[in-house]
């Protein structure tokens, strides 16, 4: 009798431990990079164009590559994403063929970031003569982040109650115009949330951009869509590896801008939805 | 609101928008496929499948064996696995099943954050910080070894396993919790023998989206393994560097020329991650549209 309940103790106490397994690394990470990184960032080093083999000066032209090409990105995704979601949630039915989309996005967000990038360089760089630019990581960035818009904004729309619609037909408005009025304004903030989610993964990703956009030193910002960029992951990634002698608060604060500025879009994106969701009246 | 033929022009033209728009990903995944195949099946007609796939990739010595990239990727994705599924699904009980309230809001946006940080940053995190530990622990002569690999590895793919873990608990009806305290087991033997085994298929997904996530990741394991691309066999293999087939194509592609053989391999490389991946995803596709048609049981 008493065996089992020093079964449960121990038991428990195993969970509790994994929690804690899982849990302080990431602490720690967050806690190192932030405290390390925070003795680099100053005027300079946010405002600055990299001197000195990237080895002094700062990162400017990787944060204005890195915002340009979310925005790039979004140009394609949104539009494609949002439209992909009111097609699963409000037209498609079950058939063969909603279903083989629904596989669709699973498999794309299943495929490997590298293997967007290579994708990326096949069609958008070589065959459709963007070159490495910046539509071309746009684009490449655009496709990987679809699956996310998809299914967070399809979630948003399907839990928009069906009487919403019925009352708009039921007063002669056409189905689009139930969308366009009722529905769309309703699920609003859960279709930015899922927006911010996908974007704030195309601006962190490295690989996507290796070969369709990045630029290893180009201490200038771009002047056309055409140009090729820095970028904030890419240049994390060439300090810490790709040269020698690179002091450490510029690697450290490389990396802090770029979880400083995922992170508080994720906050950004969950505190909407967490805010919305409480006011809702339905 | 009365219908001029304006409304319903607009109106389908807005809904075939949508439909192509509908349409349109699944044209992504045939057109991402067709060019991995345009690109790399050249390759296996200039390359003799002996060389494909042996085990020597010299690429300067036009050998072009993806053995041991292969069995690289699949040696530090299987080792992540095997750390990150009892830490994951624990996790996901604890959440579920034991955790005070205080404790599980503060578990889950850590989590969010965990799945958040770009692999990048974890990659540099594990060069700087977790390479000269495991250099220390185990007397590697250096710390960018396959172990080190498997353990960012572990922690990416950790968000992923915990989520779909959770939804798999929690998809167990409150009637099977219900019996086994009834019977006189306690909780902990009601997690152990009713809950968790009831979420097995649940779990059993949750691996196989994590083993995706893990065997696709690139960045991060190209900057913490060493890229060594040799055969990883041996018993001191997790201690020595590997390369996998992602970092190759991220460490090499820049460096080809377009249209050469090595070009073409690389493209190779490609397709086969392309179909593991879609394998895995199809099989933990068909276990979830299996429990959403058992549903209506439950």
């Amino acid at each position: 009798m008493r065996n089992r309940f020093v079964a449960q103790r121990v038991g428990f106490a195993l969970l509790t431990l994994a929690a804690l397994v899982v849990v302080i690394p990431i602490l720690t990470i967050v806690a190192t990079i932030f405290i390390r990184g925070a003795a680099a960032i100053n005027w300079e080093f946010l405002t600055a164009m990299p001197r000195d083999g990237m080895r002094a000066g700062g990162i400017f032209p990787a944060i204005v590559g890195t915002i340009v090409l979310t925005l790039g990105t979004a140009l394609v995704a949104i539009p494609l994403g949002v439209g992909g979601a009111i097609y699963l949630s409000e037209y498609a039915r079950d058939t063969w063929l909603t279903r083989s989309i629904r596989l669709a996005i699973i498999n794309l967000a299943g495929i490997p970031s590298v293997v967007y990038g290579l994708f990326g360089l096949g069609l958008f760089v070589l065959l459709m003569g963007f070159g490495t630019s910046i539509v071309a990581g746009s684009l490449t960035l655009a496709i990987m982040t679809l699956p996310i818009i998809i299914s967070t904004a399809e979630e948003a729309l399907r839990a928009v109650p069906t009487e919403f619609r019925t009352v708009s037909a039921s007063l002669g408005g056409t189905r689009w115009q139930g969308i366009r009025y009722i529905v769309l304004p309703q699920a609003l903030p859960g279709i930015i949330t899922g927006v911010i989610l996908g974007l704030l993964r195309a601006a962190g990703e490295t690989a996507p951009i290796l070969f369709t956009v990045a630029a290893f030193y180009l201490p200038r910002l771009p002047r056309s869509p055409l140009d090729q960029t820095m970028a904030l992951p890419y240049h994390l990634y060439v300090v810490s590896t790709q040269v020698p002698g690179m002091p450490s608060e510029i690697q450290f604060g490389t990396a802090l801008v770029l979880l400083g500025l995922v992170l508080s879009l994720n906050i950004v994106a969950t505190t909407i939805r967490s805010y919305f969701r409480r006011r809702r009246q339905w | 609101m009365r219908q001029t033929p304006r409304v319903r022009w607009g109106e389908f033209a807005i809904e075939s928008l949508i439909r192509v728009i509908g349409f349109s990903t699944v044209g992504f995944v045939i057109i991402i496929f067709l060019f991995l195949l345009r690109e790399g099946l050249p390759a296996f007609a200039q390359i003799d499948l002996d060389n494909l796939f042996g085990t020597r990739w010299y690429p300067t010595f036009d050998l072009f064996g993806t053995l041991p990239l292969i069995l690289g990727s699949a040696l530090i994705t299987i080792t992540a696995i095997v750390i990150a599924l009892p830490l994951g699904v624990a996790t996901a009980v604890f959440i579920r099943e034991v955790a005070p309230n205080w404790a599980r809001e503060i578990l889950k946006p850590m989590i969010e954050v965990l799945a958040g940080i770009p692999s990048v940053v974890l990659g540099f995190f594990g060069m700087t910080l977790v390479a000269p530990i495991v250099r220390e622990t185990f007397g590697a002569p250096t710390g960018l070894v396959a172990f080190t690999g498997a353990l960012i590895l572990a922690y990416m793919s950790l968000p992923t396993i915990i989520s779909v873990a959770e939804d798999a608990l929690d998809a167990v009806p409150k009637l099977y919790r219900d019996a086994g305290l009834a019977m006189g087991a306690t909780q902990w033997q009601t997690i152990w023998r009713v809950v968790v085994p009831a979420a097995r298929s649940g779990i059993l997904t949750a691996v196989m989206l994590g083993m995706g996530r893990a065997i696709g990741e690139t960045m991060a394991v190209m900057m913490v393994t060493g890229n060594a691309a040799r055969m990883p066999l041996g018993l001191d293999a997790l201690f020595r560097p590997v390369r996998t087939m992602t970092a190759t194509i991220a460490a090499e592609m820049g460096e080809v020329a377009h249209g050469s053989v090595h070009y073409h391999a690389l493209f190779a490389i490609g397709i086969i991650l392309f179909v593991i991946t879609f394998l895995i995803n199809l099989a933990a596709a068909s276990t979830m549209f299996r429990k959403r048609r058992r549903g209506g049981l439950r």
